[in-house]
């Protein structure tokens, strides 16, 4: 088995639908119109819908489904034909059960904030929206783990431990919004997944219906359970091998204390330095986040903090642990700062002070919308010693493509965020964007990168899956994903390219669009 | 069903696309980010993203672009929104939510008209919203016979005799909204004058509703300002806010309004203008945008209008701002402080009122969940959406039940009214009250 025998790769777009790829491509894209690139649904599957779920739970009025037509990924857009709500395992599997019987697609979805289009339903079918499963169903606090449902806001479990001691310790920049299976699905990270690690470290088990309807439990509770470690498959398979209906994840001590540091820097250079001997001293800050000069004005202007206007990149670092490990911590880090060119190195002197830098840097993307009309975020890794050879070329690109382009990001996991700045309106920039921004991701991969560090490949970074992989590294992927979605009916077009390409060309490119990101 | 069938666009008979007013670039501000969604409460309760800000803006954006058709199903989605702009707190794009909704609200009922199309609800906003609500002795007058009857047992009586039931159904959520009615205390006279050394000249703004059922809320207030060395100038020709008007489309009412008021406290010479009802706070603060919206091109309103909105403070807003005297007498209770939804997201007031409950001895304030979630009142929305409020006004009141308080405070009095009525159908004790009722017992003379 595998591409030798002449078998694709993959069968997951082998579903009912994308019939005739050219006509919905030019379909597709006509501004003024709503349409659905999909095969109609049929009959008895609605019906069948309107049989396991209340009326309510299924909508299908063409003008309520067009909120769904794309999620924080505005580039390619595609309605579903039918979204449905259902409040339990049972709905779900049977959603799923039913979806099969009729031939027809589906993928789940839930707060929509993915930024690479994991939520897009590429070929229509049906979206299974688990906003409605989000209760807490117990929360452990001496065994340090909590049952959740999918739906459940990332924040609201870490509302909920308030005062406890304990926290969810994941938080990405959406974490306001974003949903746990959300984070379950695309392994979702965070300023502060340096130390504590990405959702994969957190989450012990999952119940998961998967592409037949099959309801399984993987791991649980408890460390080290044996056999295949799936829980670990199945977090960052971008919805491509099962729904996950309920969560076991874990929660972690709230720090005794901390310290939250602003170090001021002349150059992005000496900055990234700074950022590779703080690790190369063996220091683990708990978070450890760069912005550049672009930024600091975007976020001045918005939050009014009080950055240096005339500094090169500043250091966002926090260190935690116990009261007394963490002055000694922060000292050091001081003192490498400013043996690396430092200006200044600033402490947050109250709680409200880092709640607020905390804020300026979670929010840094949103007050970019201050200094362009457009923007595009790019989402790519480098080892964090190649993090200068990476800038220096993003500066390279920016003055050869004449795109401005400003950083902010989680440095100390070499995690980059180059933004690029433009006008949509504009069809030259909006190619010199796409061609850039290719440079930059093509240059990550060269360094010993990937081209995501967080967002995941979606529909958007799909082209560039044979590039980071070889085809042998492809067609085990492939295998996985035939194991568990023979038919290619869940989620399809996502993650995984087809052998002869990407899946999507039915989706051109046309612009990049203005999106925020985490 | 109608797959691959595209949605009608609009009808090319509308001279006008609705929306055409707003500005593009408000729509162009949302990125899509839907970072705004778990702010939303009717997201939260429904999980429908037709009923997020996010989505909101997309069908907005979605008709004005021509896409879509004002159905009655994407006007429910819209309508459903409680304009409590949490979305607007939570926005890291800055995206002027209200400064979308509002106009697009506005532009929806004057083409109504236009088409002559008859409102349901007519009979209801005409009598009641427009011809009651906005006038202090109207309404004071209509409440006469329900303060006797409270006074006398009948309204209990008529509870339990069903009577109740006989009301149309707007007019019994009114009903059980009502507040056990205070005896009306005298009117405010023009001039209150400081206490001890004269810090500031500040106007009181009395509003409507407030002023005839929270009445004693006025007084308390005016006697804290007092306290805190302030002239107290309370005009008895003052006018409502607007915000009633405004806020469900009527904008050349709304500007009528918003020009007296600018006007009347305008010839008075003020530090100030005080107000301790969120919601008013928020209009009047807005009225620059209303003259924006309403009467574009007049400079003259924009800038009457203008003057006035960059006076207005809210009443705990102003006193953190001033520097507020220590109270000298202890208020020992347990209490816990609910966020108004337009004192936290319309005006972004949240330490102020908290700063100046810490200052009161003996009082315990305990954090509440979801205290930014807003409660269901949303100006008149608890008598034109009166399930999402149902549901709003229960999930509230079972987070201030968790808290253990004795005493739930908040500075708006549509909150006070709606939340009143919940606790009371879930069997609670716990009394509501204003900031200001608070700080009025707490500035009386220490008993020695």
């Amino acid at each position: 088995m595998g591409p030798s025998d002449g078998r694709p790769v993959t069968a997951h777009v082998r579903g009912p639908s994308l019939r005739d790829e050219t006509e919905t491509a030019s379909v597709m894209m006509t501004a003024h119109e709503i349409t659905r690139a999909s095969a109609s649904v049929p009959v008895g599957l609605l019906q069948e819908l309107r049989g396991i779920l209340s009326a309510a739970a299924v909508v299908d009025e063409p003008q309520r489904l067009v909120v769904y037509e794309c999620d924080g990924f505005v580039v390619e857009k595609n309605m579903p034909d039918v979204v449905v709500f259902p409040e339990s395992t049972e709905e779900v599997a049977a959603v799923v059960r039913a979806c099969n019987r009729h031939n027809v697609p589906f993928l789940p979805r839930g707060a929509g904030t993915s930024l690479a289009g994991g939520c897009l339903p590429v070929g229509g079918g049906i979206m299974i929206a688990l906003t409605r499963m989000k209760a807490i169903h117990e929360i452990n606090l001496r065994d340090r783990y909590a049952v959740v449902d999918p739906g459940l806001v990332n924040v609201h479990l870490t509302q909920k431990l308030k005062g406890s001691g304990y926290h969810y310790a994941p938080d990405p920049s959406s974490q306001g919004a974003c949903t746990l299976g959300g984070n379950f699905a695309t392994n979702s990270g965070g300023p502060h997944t340096l130390k504590y690690g990405v959702t994969v470290n957190h989450v012990l088990g999952a119940e998961v219906v998967l592409a037949n309807g099959d309801v399984v439990m993987l791991g649980g509770p408890t460390e080290d359970i044996p056999g295949y470690d799936l829980t670990g498959l199945f977090v960052g398979s971008e919805g491509t091998l099962g729904i996950c209906t309920r969560l076991w994840v874990r929660l972690t001590r709230d720090p005794a204390a901390y310290r939250t540091m602003l170090a001021v820097f002349e150059t992005v250079d000496d900055a990234t330095v700074a950022i590779s001997e703080i690790i190369g001293a063996g220091i683990v800050p708990a978070a450890l986040e760069m912005m550049d000069q672009g930024i600091i004005e975007a976020v001045e202007a918005a939050f009014h903090f009080g950055f240096p206007l005339d500094a090169g990149a500043v250091l966002l670092m926090e260190v935690d642990g116990l009261e007394l490990e963490v002055d000694a911590e922060a000292t050091r880090m001081e003192s490498i700062c400013t043996a690396c060119g430092a200006r200044e190195v600033r402490r947050a002197n109250s709680p409200e002070e880092r709640l607020k830098l905390w804020k300026c840097r979670k929010q840094a993307f949103g007050a970019i919308g201050r200094l362009s009309p457009s923007y595009c975020t790019q989402d790519g890794v480098v080892p964090r010693t190649k993090l200068p050879q990476i800038l220096q070329h993003i500066q390279d690109v920016s003055r050869r493509y004449d795109v401005r382009i400003v950083n902010v990001f989680h440095a100390g996991d070499g995690n980059i965020h180059p933004i690029l700045l433009f006008d949509e309106r504009d069809p030259d920039q909006v190619e010199r964007v796409l061609a850039a921004s290719d440079e930059i991701l093509s240059r990550c991969i060269d360094l010993g990168g990937s081209v995501t560090g967080e967002h995941g490949i979606g529909v958007e970074k799909i082209n560039f899956m044979s590039r980071l992989f070889s085809p042998d590294d492809l067609a085990v992927m492939g295998l996985i994903h035939d194991c568990y979605n023979p038919e290619g009916r869940l989620s399809p077009g996502k993650m995984l390219p087809v052998l002869a390409g990407c899946g999507n060309e039915h989706m051109p490119r046309r612009v990049p669009g203005r999106k925020a990101a985490l | 069903m109608s797959a691959n069938s595209p949605t009608q666009a609009a009808s090319p008979s509308t001279a006008t696309p609705l929306g055409a007013t707003i500005p593009y670039e408000r729509f162009l501000d949302c990125v899509h980010c839907g970072l705004c969604t778990a702010s939303c409460p009717t997201y939260l309760e429904t999980g429908d993203e037709n009923n997020s800000p996010r989505g909101r803006i997309y069908l907005m954006r979605a008709v004005t672009d021509g896409r879509l058709e004002l159905t009655d199903t994407v006007r429910g989605h819209l309508d459903l929104c409680l304009d409590c702009r949490s979305c607007e707190s939570a926005c890291p794009s800055g995206v002027q939510y209200g400064r979308l909704i509002e106009p697009f609200r506005v532009e929806t009922q004057i083409r109504d008209r236009r088409e002559g199309r008859t409102e349901p609800d007519s009979w209801f906003q005409q009598w009641i919203l427009y011809g009651m609500f906005p006038y202090a002795g109207r309404l004071r007058m209509s409440l006469a016979p329900a303060r006797w009857a409270q006074q006398l047992g009948l309204d209990r009586l008529a509870e339990k005799m069903g009577l109740v039931r006989l009301l149309p159904a707007k007019l019994q959520r009114m009903h059980r909204l009502l507040p056990p009615l205070k005896p009306r205390g005298a009117a405010i006279p023009h001039l209150l004058p400081a206490k001890g050394e004269r810090r500031a000249r500040v106007g009181l703004f009395t509003g409507c509703v407030a002023d005839a059922m929270f009445h004693h809320l006025h007084w308390a207030t005016a006697r804290v300002l007092q306290a805190n060395g302030c002239d107290v100038i309370t005009p008895r020709d003052q006018v409502c806010c607007g915000a009633i008007h405004y806020h469900s489309g009527a904008g050349d009412p709304a500007l009528a309004l918003a020009t007296a008021n600018s006007r009347i406290f305008g010839a008075e010479d003020l530090d100030a203008v005080i107000v301790n009802v969120a919601g008013c706070g928020s209009m009047l603060k807005d009225y620059g945008h209303v003259a924006e919206e309403v009467a574009p091109g007049s400079q003259e309103t924009a800038e009457l209008l203008g003057h006035f909105a960059g006076r207005v403070r809210d009443v705990s807003e102003f006193l953190a701002e001033l520097g507020p005297l220590a109270p000298p007498t202890p208020v020992p209770l347990k209490a816990t402080y609910h966020d108004a939804c337009h004192l936290c997201h319309a005006q972004q007031i949240r330490q102020q009122p908290r700063q100046l409950l810490s200052l009161v001895k003996g009082l315990e304030l305990v954090p509440l969940h979801e205290s930014e979630i807003c409660c269901g009142a949303a100006g008149s929305y608890n008598l034109t959406q009166g399930e999402m409020a149902d549901r709003l006004g229960r999930r509230k009141v079972e987070n201030i039940i968790a808290t253990g308080a004795e005493v739930v405070i908040m500075g708006n009095v549509g909150c006070s009214l709606q939340i009143q009525a919940e606790l009371k159908a879930a069997g609670s004790s716990i009394r509501v009250l204003h900031p200001m009722e608070i700080l009025d017992e707490a500035y009386k003379p220490a008993e020695e």
